[in-house]
C-alpha cells in the first residue's frame, strides 16, 4: 500500500487543489492499472463490501491496544474518525509489508468469506504490519467513506490530465453500475466499455441569489417548478429499465410503479426528472422519506406513499445522446413524447412568464403548489455534465424560520472533531421544551468554538457522546418545509433545518412556541392541478 | 548565566532530585470503572493544597500556585499566560522562568529560586523541579508535615534541546495536567519530527515558496529554532516570536540567526525563507504578505486530522510541549503517588483510567488551558 499511502500523504499534505490534482494525475499515470481502477472506484464512493462491523473493529482495536472500551469510545469522540482512532491507539507496527492497494482489497474480500475468528486474526495481522498512515487507509477500506479531500470534479480533472481525455467524457464514463470486478481501467476509461444501465452525469443548477433581471431577456428562458423529491434518471435500454438517484444509487427496485410506467417508453430513452411522492398533489418530502430506505415495498406503503417520476428533460432518444442540443429542442421532443405516457410519468409543467415580475409571482406562489421555488433554464442550454454556472438557476423561496432553544449537543466528525457542532433544538410547549429539530450547519468555525466552550461549562447531563446543556442559547433555524410526523416527539418534521444565526439578543424564554410551528402547517395544502 | 548543556537555559542549579521509587503498574482494567470522581470526593481531610476560587491554595504556607485571580503570594510553574497572570502581590518562580515572566507581565515583585532548592514558607517546605515544558518550567513540590504534594504545571517527558529535562518527583499526591490524556496521542521522537520539518522547508524552498509555520511564541518557537537546519535558508520571525527570542538569548540560550519580518525583510528579500509566527498571525492579514506560501502548524493537536483540517494549514507537525499518553502514564507511575488529581485536558477520562489501575484519582477543575495555551499549547 506504499504507493497509495504516498498518494494519500501528498493529497493530505496540501490545501491547494492544483497540487492535489497534479499528485493524483501522476498517480493515475504511473500506478499499476488495478490500483488506478480501485483508486477511482474508492474516490467515486465504490468500496469493497464491508468485512466487519465498526463495533467489532473498535472492540478488537481496544483489545490490541490494551485499553478498556469506554476509553476507546472517549478517544473516538475526540478524534471524530474511527479509522484514525484505531490507527492512533494501536501499538506501533512490528513488521513492514509492501503490498499493493488491490492486493489488500483482495485480502479483505478473502476475509469476508471466513468466520469471525479468522477475520479477527486477519485484521490484527494486517494492523501489525502497517505503519500509521497505511493503517489509517486500511481502516478506511474496512469502514468505508473514502474522501481524501478529493471531490468528484478534482478526480475527473486529474484523470483528464493523466489520460488526455476531456472531463465531460470522463464524467460520463465514471457514472453508473461498474466496479473493479466488472471492468478494467482500459475498458472503463479509455475503451468506453459502456453498460446499458449507465446514466449521464446530472446537470446541476446554481442558486440564484440576486434578482433575475440580470439574466437579460426573459424570453431567452424557460421556467419550471422546483419540486422537492429525489432527483433521478430513468434509463430504458436493451429492453430494460434502470432508475438512478442523483447519488448514483440504483433504486429501480424501490419504485415499482415508475418502472411499470416506464415500459411505455421507447427503447433507447433516458429521462431526467424527479421522484416525487404524489397524491394528486406533491406529498411532503417527509412522507416520501418513508420509501427511501425500503428495498422491498409493501402493498400498504405503495398505497400510502404513491410516487411518480416528473420528467424534466430528455437526454437520450432513439439511443442518441441529445445533451448537446438546446434545451428548447429537448423540451419540445419531451413534450411530444409525454403526450401518451402513463400518469406516473408526467411532464414537468412550465411556469409561463413574459416578464420577470410574473416569474417572481410564480415563485411566491410555489408553496401553494407544494414546490420550493422555480427553476430557470436558458433555452439554448446544452445539458451540462455537473454544476456549470450561467445556464441553469434554481430560485428558491426564502426558508421558514423559528427561534429555538439549544438543548443537546454532540461533537462532530472529521474537520469538526472535538467541536460541539451537532445540536438538538426545542420549542416551548407550555412550560416545557419539546425537541423539534437537529441542525449541524450554518455557523462559523469561530461560533462553533465559542459554543463548544460554552457547552463544556454548561453541561447538565451526559448520555454517551451527547451532552444535555442548560437551555439558554437561542438560534434562528431556517427550514424548507414542515410536515406532521408521528415519528417525532413534537409531531412535526422540519425539512433541511439549519442555523441561520445565533440569537444572542434573545433569552430562552422568548424562543418560539410549538403553536407557532404548527401554524406553519396550516399553510394552504398544495392544490391538485395536473 | 552559566550553562551545563549546549542549548539549555537554566542551569544555574544543577542539583537533581533523588531518583524516584518506581511502583509497579497495575494491570489494565478492561471493565469500565465508575465515572471519575471530583477532587473533593478523594480529598484528604486536611489537604496540603485545595481548590479555591482564586486557584490552588496551600493553607499551611498561605500561598497559591498558578492562581487565576490576584493573590498576595503566587508560586508560578512557568511563564505561559494561563499559569503566570498579572496582579499578584509577590511572585516566586525559577530563575530561568523570570525573564519571560517579566517581559510578559511588566514590573512585578518577583523572586527567583533554583531547581531543587528548598524553601520554607510558613508551615510548608517548597521546591521547584524541572518540568521539561519550556525553558524555566517547573513542577512545584509542597511538603507539609510528612505529606508531599507535587503540582506538575505543564510538562513533557520527551525532552527537547532548550528546556531542562523533566524529572519525576516522588510524592503522595500528584496534581497532573493531562492536556493530551487520551491514548490517541502518541508522539514521535523530536528528531524525527524536526527532520520532517526540515525536509518540508527544503522542498518548499526548492519550489520557490515561503514556508510559514505557526508556533506558540514562547517555547514552541524556540524549540523549532533549535531544531531547524539553518543551512537550508533564512529564518524569519514574527515580532512576538522575535521579542521572546531576545529575552531567551539574553539568558544564554543559543538559537540560530533570525530576522524579524518588517517592510524591509520580506519574501522578496529572503525567498524560500522559513517564517515562524504565532498561530493567530498565521490566520490573519499579517500572513498574506508572503503570497502563496506553504503553511504548517507545530502542535500536539496536529495528531488529529480534524484539528489540522480545521486550521486550514497544509501540514500539521505533531510537536508538543505536553506529555503524550505514554508520557503521562509513565510520569504518574514514576512519582509513586497513591492519589492523582487531573487538571486541564481530558481530565475525566484520565482520572477514570487511573482509577482502573488501582490509584485514587479525581478531577480538579482549574482555569488552566483556557487561554492561548488551549489551542496553541
Amino acid at each position: 500500500m506504499n504507493r497509495f499511502a504516498v498518494l494519500f500523504q501528498s493529497l493530505d499534505g496540501t490545501t491547494s487543489s492544483t497540487a492535489r490534482t497534479l499528485a493524483l494525475a501522476a498517480y493515475l499515470r504511473e500506478a499499476p492499472e488495478p490500483d488506478r481502477l480501485w483508486t477511482i472506484a474508492l474516490l467515486t464512493g465504490r468500496r469493497p463490501r464491508r468485512v466487519i462491523t465498526a463495533g467489532k473493529l473498535a472492540e478488537w482495536a481496544a483489545e490490541a491496544a490494551g485499553i478498556p472500551d469506554w476509553l476507546f469510545a472517549e478517544s473516538y469522540s475526540v478524534a471524530g474518525d474511527l479509522a484514525e482512532t484505531i490507527a492512533a491507539i494501536l501499538p506501533p507496527a512490528e513488521t513492514t509489508t509492501n503490498r499493493s492497494l488491490s492486493d489488500w482489497i483482495a485480502t479483505l474480500r478473502a476475509l469476508s468469506a471466513q468466520d469471525e475468528p479468522a477475520r479477527r486474526a486477519g485484521i490484527l495481522a494486517a494492523w501489525a504490519g502497517l505503519d500509521a498512515t497505511e493503517r489509517f487507509l486500511f481502516n478506511k477500506l474496512l469502514t468505508g467513506g473514502f474522501r481524501m479531500g478529493v471531490a468528484r470534479g478534482l478526480m475527473q480533472r486529474a484523470l483528464a490530465q493523466a489520460t488526455g481525455l476531456d472531463e465531460a467524457t470522463l464524467a460520463h464514463r465514471l457514472m453508473g453500475d461498474w466496479s473493479p470486478d466488472t471492468t478494467t481501467f482500459a475498458a472503463l476509461i479509455t475503451g468506453d466499455g459502456a453498460q446499458a444501465s449507465r446514466p449521464y452525469p446530472f446537470c446541476l443548477a446554481h442558486p440564484l441569489d440576486a434578482d433575475p433581471d440580470a439574466l437579460g431577456d426573459p424570453t431567452d428562458w424557460l421556467a419550471e417548478w422546483k419540486w422537492d423529491g429525489i432527483r433521478g434518471q430513468l434509463v430504458c435500454r436493451d429492453g430494460r429499465v434502470f432508475l438512478w438517484s442523483r447519488g448514483e444509487e440504483l433504486v429501480t427496485d424501490r419504485y415499482p410503479e415508475i418502472v411499470a410506467a416506464a415500459q411505455a417508453l421507447p427503447e433507447g430513452t433516458v429521462l431526467d426528472g424527479e421522484i416525487l411522492g404524489w397524491a394528486g398533489a406533491p406529498l411532503p418530502f417527509a412522507t416520501l422519506q418513508r420509501r427511501i430506505g425500503l428495498k422491498t415495498v409493501s402493498r400498504r406503503t405503495l398505497a400510502e406513499v404513491p410516487v411518480i417520476f416528473m420528467a424534466y428533460d430528455l437526454l437520450e432518444a432513439d439511443s442518441t445522446d441529445l445533451r448537446p442540443q438546446p434545451f428548447a429542442t429537448r423540451r419540445a421532443a419531451l413534450e411530444a413524447l409525454a403526450t401518451d405516457l402513463p400518469p406516473e410519468l408526467p411532464l414537468s409543467p412550465l411556469a409561463r412568464f413574459d416578464d420577470w415580475a410574473t416569474l417572481a409571482a410564480h415563485r411566491q406562489a410555489a408553496r401553494d403548489r407544494g414546490a420550493e421555488g422555480v427553476m430557470l433554464k436558458q433555452r439554448t442550454s446544452p445539458y451540462h455534465a455537473g454544476r456549470k454556472r450561467g445556464d441553469w438557476w434554481k430560485w428558491k423561496l426564502d426558508p421558514f424560520s423559528l427561534d429555538a432553544v439549544l438543548i443537546y449537543a454532540q461533537a462532530g466528525h472529521g474537520r469538526r472533531a472535538g467541536l460541539y457542532t451537532d445540536f438538538t433544538f426545542a420549542l416551548w410547549d407550555g412550560p416545557a421544551l419539546v425537541p423539534v429539530a437537529k441542525a449541524y450547519s450554518g455557523l462559523t468555525d469561530a461560533e462553533f468554538a465559542e459554543i463548544t466552550r460554552w457547552v463544556r461549562a454548561h453541561t447538565t447531563d451526559r448520555f454517551g457522546p451527547v451532552r444535555q446543556v442548560v437551555p439558554e442559547l437561542v438560534f434562528e433555524l431556517g427550514f424548507e418545509g414542515i410536515a406532521e410526523s408521528p415519528r417525532h416527539k413534537s409531531g412535526l418534521a422540519l425539512r433541511f433545518p439549519r442555523m441561520l444565526r445565533w440569537r444572542r439578543d434573545k433569552p430562552a424564554a422568548e424562543a418560539d412556541r410549538i403553536e407557532t410551528a404548527r401554524a406553519l402547517l396550516a399553510h394552504p395544502a398544495p392544490r391538485a392541478y395536473l | 548565566m552559566a550553562r551545563t548543556k549546549a542549548a539549555s537555559v537554566d542551569v544555574k542549579c544543577s542539583i537533581r532530585a533523588p531518583l524516584p521509587k518506581l511502583s509497579a503498574p497495575c494491570k489494565a482494567c478492561s471493565t469500565g470503572p465508575p465515572p471519575a470522581r471530583r477532587y473533593d470526593q478523594v480529598m484528604a481531610r486536611n489537604p496540603v493544597l485545595h481548590l479555591t476560587e482564586r486557584g490552588l491554595y496551600c493553607p499551611a504556607g498561605d500561598f497559591f500556585i498558578d492562581p487565576w485571580r490576584p493573590v498576595p503570594r503566587a508560586l508560578i510553574t512557568h511563564g505561559h499566560s494561563d499559569h503566570a497572570r498579572t496582579g499578584h502581590g509577590a511572585y516566586l518562580a525559577t530563575h530561568a522562568a523570570l525573564p519571560v515572566m517579566r517581559h510578559r507581565l511588566g514590573p512585578i515583585t518577583a523572586e527567583g529560586i533554583c531547581y531543587a532548592e528548598t524553601r520554607r514558607i510558613g508551615g510548608a517546605i517548597v521546591s521547584f523541579h524541572p518540568a521539561g515544558h519550556v525553558p524555566g518550567s517547573a513542577q512545584i513540590r509542597v511538603q507539609v508535615a510528612g505529606e508531599v504534594w507535587v503540582v506538575s504545571g505543564d510538562y513533557k517527558t520527551g525532552g527537547d534541546a532548550i528546556s531542562t529535562p523533566f524529572e519525576p518527583v516522588p510524592c503522595d499526591t500528584f496534581i497532573t495536567e493531562c492536556t493530551f490524556g487520551l491514548p490517541v496521542f502518541r508522539w514521535q521522537p523530536e528528531a524525527a519530527v524536526m527532520a520532517e520539518i526540515n525536509r518540508w522547508w527544503a522542498e518548499n524552498r526548492a519550489a520557490g515558496r515561503i514556508s510559514l509555520i505557526g508556533a506558540y511564541a514562547f517555547g514552541k518557537a524556540q524549540r523549532l529554532l533549535a531544531g531547524l537546519d539553518p543551512g537550508i535558508g533564512s529564518i524569519l520571525t514574527h515580532g512576538a516570536v522575535e521579542a521572546t527570542n531576545a529575552v531567551l538569548r539574553a539568558q544564554g540560550l543559543a538559537l540560530p540567526e533570525t530576522r524579524q519580518v518588517t517592510i524591509e525583510v520580506s519574501a522578496k528579500t529572503h525567498p524560500g525563507a522559513l517564517v515562524i509566527a504565532p498561530p493567530a498571525a498565521l490566520a490573519g492579514p499579517w500572513a498574506r504578505r508572503f503570497g502563496p506560501a506553504a503553511t504548517a502548524f507545530a502542535s500536539g493537536w496536529m495528531a488529529l486530522r480534524g484539528h489540522r483540517r480545521r486550521y486550514g494549514v497544509d501540514r500539521g507537525f505533531v510537536l508538543s510541549d505536553h506529555a503524550d499518553w505514554a508520557g503521562l502514564n509513565a510520569a504518574v507511575v514514576a512519582t509513586g503517588a497513591t492519589r492523582v488529581l487531573a487538571t486541564h485536558g481530558y481530565t475525566a477520562a484520565f482520572a477514570r483510567w487511573l482509577e482502573g489501575r488501582g490509584l485514587q484519582a479525581g478531577v480538579l477543575e482549574t482555569a488552566f488551558g483556557q487561554t492561548e495555551d488551549e489551542t496553541a499549547e
